[in-house]
């Protein structure tokens, strides 16, 4: 199993607006480089690019939720 | 006089806000997120109350929970500083609804202002210059033609119901015009639900004048003006008073007319009423006004000796401008510059993290407002102003000197921080100068990042 980690503290949506839906659905794929979610950090928004790959995502942080450097974002097998 | 006031705001304009209050014996309530418990306006308010979850719209923007919290604390006023609520006309409204005084305008006249063009025919009622455009609305493509003989080019398209540099459109002549009229239509149309545009021409270079009012509801006065032209993407970064380009003449019209704007709506508490000054033409123009105490108000407090946060408490409470205009005069020369948990060599990248060590500057002429102190956990979750160095002596030369000085003892440890971006500035002949406009700053950032880079390693 390997995870995706925030890189940096801040506010976790995992979408690029409210009325957007989310980059990565529960269960979808992911390749290393894709979007799957934005950090806010002192009001300035920072794209999280997965940087390993795997198959059923699973988000261990709720959209808007906060986040420490280093918390894990989600779970991939 | 009031008796108890809650600060709807955190961060330096929270502690400000409290340290006015205090001095008037007026007692305090700070309100914080789950982020915030330890946070300096906590630490030194009389009571405090936890209001939610660290986003700001589950806590700071959060009107129930502060309402509540006001109510079952006792408080007759609510202080909204600036950001967050400050300017909420409903806000303001449901502070006055539930029988406290809201230390600010009404719920009118923030909706009044907040409202470009409505702002725009106020001010052009009270004899205000206004930027060459359209009155109000655009009724449509024919008037809008008929507009251009006043703008000419380049002209700026605007949403009227846009903001924050939202829905704007520049057209360079008439072909673009032509093309970019009906899109700006439909765009404003679908992303604010208001097809209503207005035009404006378009200042070349311009330098940011603005000035600060105060107002009883009946009368107001002016505090003289501010000068805000270094702005890093259309965010102030280091602000002065007086203006080092307005003749005698045109200070005494500019202010003048903030004044008969004030009084045209009947403005009540601190306000900022905003020009753009062309130096080639010798000409003002209103742009906004904002109803709210602003970051850089103490560069005027510096020169007036004025406490603005004061007055703006005591008109709260009922009282009535205790400044005759004849009160109030300018001595020397001062100048603030925001300290940002921000990194100026890469990017300005924002950096929360701890403050593991912090030496203040100190001595004559210098003041620092700020929410720090050693051992302090910057939070990821706000913007990130962290402190504001504000520097005061004779004249203009003299403070830029003095920034430097204060500059070179204030120490803070465990953060990136825009010092650097100050050290550069206050060696930099141009600044020195004083030859400055709205768009100077980005041009010297990209040509001077040797510059910052070198300073960071002081």
């Amino acid at each position: 199993m390997t995870q995706i980690l925030s890189p940096l503290p801040g506010t976790f949506y995992r979408a690029s607006s409210p009325d957007k839906p989310p980059y990565k659905a529960d269960g979808d794929s992911v390749a290393v480089g894709d979007v799957i979610g934005l950090i806010e950090v002192m009001k300035s928004f920072h794209e999280v690019k997965a940087e390993v790959a795997g198959a059923n995502v699973r988000f261990a942080v709720d959209n808007e939720e906060p986040v420490m450097a280093g918390a894990v974002l989600a779970d991939l097998d | 006089m009031l008796k108890k006031l809650l600060i709807a705001n955190r961060g330096e304009i929270a502690v400000r806000v409290i340290r006015a209050a205090r001095d008037l014996g007026i007692r305090t309530v700070a309100v914080h997120s789950d982020a915030d418990a330890e946070a300096l306006h906590v630490l030194i308010a009389d009571e405090t109350v936890n209001i939610g979850p660290p986003a700001a719209k589950k806590s700071y923007l959060n009107v129930e929970a502060i309402l509540k919290a006001a109510a079952d604390t006792g408080c007759d006023a609510v202080h909204p500083g600036y950001g967050f609520l400050a300017e909420n006309a409903a806000f303001s409204d449901a502070v006055t609804a539930a029988g406290m005084v809201f230390v600010g305008p009404s719920g009118d006249a923030i909706r009044l202002m907040g409202d470009k063009v409505a702002a725009r025919s106020a001010a052009a009622a009270a004899g205000v210059p206004v930027v060459p455009g359209s009155t109000g609305r655009v009724a449509g493509i024919e008037e809008a033609r008929h507009i251009l003989t006043e703008t000419g080019f380049p002209v700026m398209i605007k949403a009227a119901a846009g903001g924050g540099g939202r829905g704007i459109r520049i057209a360079g002549n008439l072909a673009e015009f032509e093309q970019a009229f009906p899109q700006a239509e439909a765009e404003a149309l679908a992303a604010f639900g208001d097809g209503g545009l207005y035009m404006e021409k378009v200042i070349g270079q311009a330098r940011h004048i603005e000035v600060q009012v105060l107002g009883d509801g009946t009368d107001a006065v002016h505090c003289y003006e501010r000068e805000c032209s270094l702005q890093r993407r259309r965010q102030k970064v280091w602000e002065e008073a007086p203006s080092m380009a307005l003749s005698d003449r045109v200070r005494a019209e500019l202010c003048a007319s903030a004044v008969r704007l004030a009084r045209e709506v009947g403005y009540s508490g601190a306000g900022t009423v905003e020009y753009l000054y062309d130096d080639a033409a010798d000409r003002f123009y209103f742009i906004e006004m904002n109803t709210r105490i602003q970051v850089e108000h103490p560069v005027t407090e510096m020169i007036t000796g004025i406490d603005l946060v004061a007055e703006m408490l005591r008109i709260a409470g009922g009282e009535k401008l205790r400044l005759r205009q004849s009160d109030i005069a300018v001595r020397g020369h001062a100048i603030e510059v925001r300290l940002n948990a921000e990194d100026p060599v890469n990017n300005f990248a924002p950096f929360p993290g701890t403050v593991t060590g912090l030496r203040l500057p100190g001595g004559p002429g210098v003041r620092f407002d700020s929410m720090l102190y050693a051992g302090y956990q910057v939070p990821p979750f706000y913007d990130s102003l962290l402190a504001k160095l504000i520097v005061h002596a004779e004249d203009r030369d003299g403070a830029i000197t003095r920034l430097t000085r204060a500059l070179g003892e204030l120490q803070i440890d465990g953060l990136k921080t825009t010092k650097p971006l100050f050290l550069a500035l206050a060696d930099d002949p141009g600044v020195r100068a004083g030859a400055v406009h709205t768009r100077w700053l980005e041009g010297w950032l990209d040509a001077h990042a040797g510059a910052v880079a070198a300073a960071a390693q002081l």
